[in-house]
């Protein structure tokens, strides 16, 4: 082993700038907020927005064009992750917006919230830099604990502090599984560095039943992250239960860590193993999209619905990953970025929706939208068709990516599987379109919202047409930065 | 004449984008929104007469061609192009819009705004699938098509409107996503998009097979062939009036449409093992469907099942070729079926479309579409009544009509292929005139039946200029079919060499 330099310079942690940074304003908001209290709360939520703006800024300027290794290894900065940060910070940033009146009202912004989430995505950076077992450990712990700590926000709601707990407990078991994974898997290769561990899994002889078990586990911890079936029961109740701004964000911006815990664990550490886990990601997706398809049919609860379609995407993008090259993870990177906008603007919709004492998450809210507001049921049509993946959404282009994706292996079986459960799942989508089109609204008036969430929304809306009509700069990005 | 540049584009997105004016301009300007979608809809039409006179007839090859770089990653085109198969479909498109526009033009109370919207998108996006020449470009277009689709039988359509129109979306939605697997597939093995490259890929026979059943599912589902058919009655009896001429005059065109372009010559012996299939579900759908549409008590109801069996023709025809070159030697008379197959569709497309009009003025006036809430209404609408016998003697394929033409030239090809083919196909010719005589006969003639019809006005000068105009064509398409054989003439002729040359 080269001998470890004791003094390290400001250039040497140059590329995690970023982190560093969020950290640091993080502590600040908390400390804006134990001097000001409520009275700041304007202040406290423009620096929230101005941090994630910031740490895009920073993120730009400390880019590298090729992957750089520092701390040790334990951090690595490479293209892909820094798309994969600029996108999570826009997702938190577009999420806190469309969040701030209904926080308002139900007088739930305070600083704590927008501390929480600013942690949250200093895990989600922590995990995409991750360049060891225990860096992409820590991510995961950073960015959950937060996560339990905001579905538990609203104090007074029974079902929040319920589905705060559900997730709390089998958020652990899986970190837990996740932990003994990588234990077993240090005791196999001696090594914590996913570099390490991808070079001993090259050599023979570190495989076996050990690389095996150490690798089962590792897969039922990122198929919880995911909530991939069967380990995602806690979903649709976290979805459910969680104050509706807190469901967008876990919605939203965590899915990118996922996928980039996916890639850094499984394509880069074990992708020498990929025979071993492919057969358990192929199980693990069929299952998603059927379950997660089938039963959200049956739900009447819109954030259940959009819980249980989740699912279904979550078996999509591990088509992707399964497939094991470099074009399969470029279209399941595609589809996790698409997916974020298109279910940031789902939620935006609900959000949008409700109002004081009101909550829009039954389905039949969303009766007569169209006679309401046409522009903004346009935009949540725009958002159905393109979860259902219906051309010219982008939606579609993230389906076709990862169908190509698993025919190129030889997967046909699998791909037809995939084009027949996105018909069963167009078909709850294709309800929400009948309810706010075809029925007549049950509510009256027209809706109100700010002028900044109206200009966001249509922008998310456009966005998922535009894309769609034009998904080549999108995808050219994924192809780039994933080689 | 030459065609002004990039008219296909011009055809495809025009429309599109003045779609989006009249949804600007919104319910409260409707009446500026009226004249903005109808001006938009006969530029459409205008543009089509440079298209028809700039194309050469002396070649199969794409015609008005564009093409430019569209997604580098997948290397896709925006490629457009057409031939004298599409030629002519995207003639009758153009036709038929402004029709759907003037036919509705003070009859949609609820959103006008948004259904003239939806017409003209959906216009658009139609010509787009007939002229696109990528198959992802082309598979973009057909699948964007359901949505305003699925919104028209949606909002405007009848009582039962919800169930028809998630049951068109889904099952025209289920054929589609095979035909898709089944396009990356052969971009997986051609490295391309490009449907004429598709043409030339050579394919093993069990893929071909695989591939033709893949996109049968999808184009099967959108003639509709028996047994996959069950939507288009939902679908018909349940759209608006517009809705119900756009089904029938073109997007079931787009499944004859999709055997010739993709199933033929992609997979052309595949086709040739299989044709027993498409030939047998298609006399099924002439012989049997004939009869169903016998007892039918809802007019809408009986237009839809006859066009199902109309359009077995249209598959029939495209599918007997490899009968014939067998049995006879002989590749003019392939070519026969697939000029009859053609002539049907154009001419189904004028005349299905026209009855869902004349069904649409009497439902317009009585709300009801059951046959025996009418009868001698030939006493209060003469005028009416003299449109609705015609376009019944062409639904029955009377000579002088257009529907005469098509049919004929497919039962003369099936004719040299199989003498029980013709036999069985020829049955239409009763079974035809019998349900359509017999919807005219308790319909139109004999005394007034009821006080409804006692208080019938007749028609007004804006139907009478839509169901003139049918009429002009149907006739003119009937005495004098020769520009349109010429058009298809090359397109055709390449289309047979190509099915006559094995890709194994």
């Amino acid at each position: 082993m080269d001998a470890i330099p004791m003094v390290l310079t400001v250039a040497d942690v140059m590329p995690a700038a970023a982190e560093v940074f969020i950290a640091g304003a993080a502590c600040l908001l908390l400390l804006v907020e134990a001097m000001f209290g409520p009275r700041a709360r304007d202040v406290s939520f423009f620096l929230a927005i101005a941090t994630l703006a910031g740490a895009a800024w920073v993120t730009s300027a400390v880019a590298v064009p090729e992957p750089t290794v520092i701390l040790y290894g334990h951090f690595v900065a490479d293209p892909m992750g820094t798309v994969l940060k600029l996108f999570a910070y826009g997702a938190a940033a577009v999420t806190l917006l469309y969040s701030r009146d209904y926080l308002i009202r139900r007088e739930l912004l305070r600083g704590e919230y927008l501390v929480l989430a600013l942690f949250a995505v200093l895990g989600i950076q922590v995990i995409v830099s991750a360049g060891s077992l225990l860096t992409l450990y820590l991510g995961i712990e950073i960015m959950s604990l937060s996560l339990y700590a905001m579905v538990a926000f609203d104090r007074e709601d029974g079902i929040a502090a319920e589905a705060a707990m559900k997730y709390f407990v089998l958020g652990a078991i899986a970190s837990g599984a996740l932990l003994y994974g990588i234990s077993i898997l240090y005791g196999v290769t001696g090594t914590i560095l996913l570099e390490g561990v991808a070079a001993a899994i090259g050599q023979s002889e570190a495989g076996g039943v050990g690389m095996l078990l150490g690798l089962a586990f590792i897969v039922v911890g990122v198929a919880f992250k995911f909530g991939a079936v069967p380990f995602h029961m806690w979903l649709p109740d976290v979805y459910h239960g969680a104050p509706t701004p807190v469901t967008l964000f876990v919605g939203s911006a965590p899915k990118i860590a996922s996928f980039a815990l996916a890639m850094r664990l499984l394509a880069e550490g074990l992708g020498g193993a990929v025979d071993a886990w492919q057969d358990m990601l192929i199980v693990l997706a069929a299952l998603s999209m059927i379950v997660g398809n089938v039963v959200a049919i049956a739900q009447t609860n819109i954030k259940r619905m959009l819980a249980y379609s989740t699912i279904s995407h979550v078996g999509f993008i591990l088509l992707g990953v399964l497939a094991g090259n470099p074009a399969g993870y470029q279209a399941a990177m595609f589809y996790t970025l698409t997916y974020v906008i298109m279910t940031t603007g789902a939620f935006g919709v609900v959000l949008w929706l409700s109002r004081k004492g009101f909550e829009a998450d039954a389905l039949d809210d969303y009766k007569g939208l169209n006679r309401r507001n046409p522009w903004f049921a346009f935009v949540m049509l725009l958002m159905m068709f393109g979860l259902a993946g219906v051309p010219p959404t982008v939606g579609f282009w993230a389906k076709l990516q990862v169908i190509a994706a698993i025919l190129d292996v030889g997967l046909t079986w699998l791909a037809a599987l995939a084009v027949l459960m996105s018909v069963i799942g167009a078909y709850y989508y294709l309800r929400i379109v009948k309810l706010m089109y075809f029925d007549e609204p049950t509510v009256t008036g027209p809706v109100e919202a700010k002028i900044g969430v109206r200009v966001m929304l249509s922008l998310n809306g456009l966005a998922i047409l535009v894309l769609g009509l034009y998904p080549g700069m999108l995808l050219g990005l994924c192809a780039q930065v994933l080689r | 004449m030459p065609a002004p540049a990039n008219i296909l584009s011009w055809l495809v997105w025009l429309p599109i984008a003045t779609g989006v004016l009249v949804l600007l301009l919104g319910d409260r300007r409707i009446a500026a929104g009226r004249w903005v979608a109808l001006a938009a809809s006969l530029a459409a039409l205008v543009l089509c007469v440079p298209l028809w006179a700039g194309f050469d007839l002396t070649t199969p090859a794409l015609q008005f061609v564009e093409r430019e770089p569209w997604i580098g990653a997948l290397n896709a085109w925006y490629h457009f192009g057409i031939d004298g198969i599409a030629l002519p479909l995207i003639v009758l498109t153009a036709f038929t819009t402004p029709l759907v526009i003037i036919a509705a033009w003070d009859t949609i109370e609820r959103r006008p705004a948004q259904y003239f919207a939806a017409f003209l998108v959906m216009e658009g996006l139609m010509i787009g699938v007939f002229s696109a020449a990528d198959a992802l470009l082309f598979y973009v277009f057909w699948e964007a098509m359901l949505i305003p689709m699925f919104l028209i039988i949606g909002v405007w359509g009848g009582t039962r409107r919800v169930y028809a129109t998630i049951k068109f979306f889904l099952y025209t939605f289920l054929g589609s996503v095979l035909m898709l697997v089944a396009l990356i597939w052969l971009y997986l093995h051609g490295g391309s998009y490009e449907i004429a490259a598709m043409h030339r890929l050579p394919i093993g026979m069990t893929e071909q097979v695989l591939i033709f059943l893949a996109f049968f599912a999808a184009f099967a589902v959108k003639v509709p062939m028996w047994p996959v058919h069950t939507w288009l009655p939902d679908a018909h009896v349940e759209a608006p009036t517009g809705g119900s001429v756009i089904l029938a005059a073109i997007m079931l065109k787009m499944g004859g449409y999709g055997f010739l372009r993709f199933s033929l010559p992609i997979t052309p012996d595949a086709s040739r093992e299989l044709d027993w299939l498409i030939i047998t579900l298609s006399l099924v759908a002439i012989a049997y469907i004939g009869f169903v549409a016998l007892v039918q008590r809802d007019m809408k109801k009986l237009i839809a099942y006859s066009s199902i069996a109309h359009m077995g023709f249209v598959t029939l025809g495209a599918f007997v070729a490899y009968d014939i070159w067998q049995a006879t030697g002989s590749v003019s008379g392939a070519a026969m079926g697939l000029d009859g197959a053609m002539v049907q569709m154009v001419s189904h497309g004028l005349v299905s479309g026209a009855l869902f009009l004349c069904v649409g003025v009497l439902y317009d006036r009585l709300h009801t579409r059951d046959i025996s809430a009418y009868g001698g209404v030939v006493n209060t609408m003469p005028v009416f009544a003299f449109f609705a016998v015609l376009f019944a003697m062409a639904n029955a394929g009377l000579p002088g009509t257009s529907g005469f033409v098509g049919e004929f030239l497919v039962i003369v090809a099936s004719f040299k292929a199989n003498f029980w083919y013709a036999f069985v196909a020829a049955l239409t010719l009763i079974l035809g005139a019998a349900y359509t005589l017999w919807l005219v006969k308790r319909v139109i003639w004999g005394d007034v039946g009821n006080d409804g019809v006692a208080s019938l006005k007749d028609l007004n000068a804006r139907e009478f200029l839509v169901l003139a105009t049918l009429a002009l064509a149907v006739l003119f398409l009937g005495v004098w079919p020769a520009p349109l054989l010429e058009v298809m003439r090359p397109t055709i002729g390449f289309l047979v060499e190509q099915l006559m040359v094995s890709k194994l």
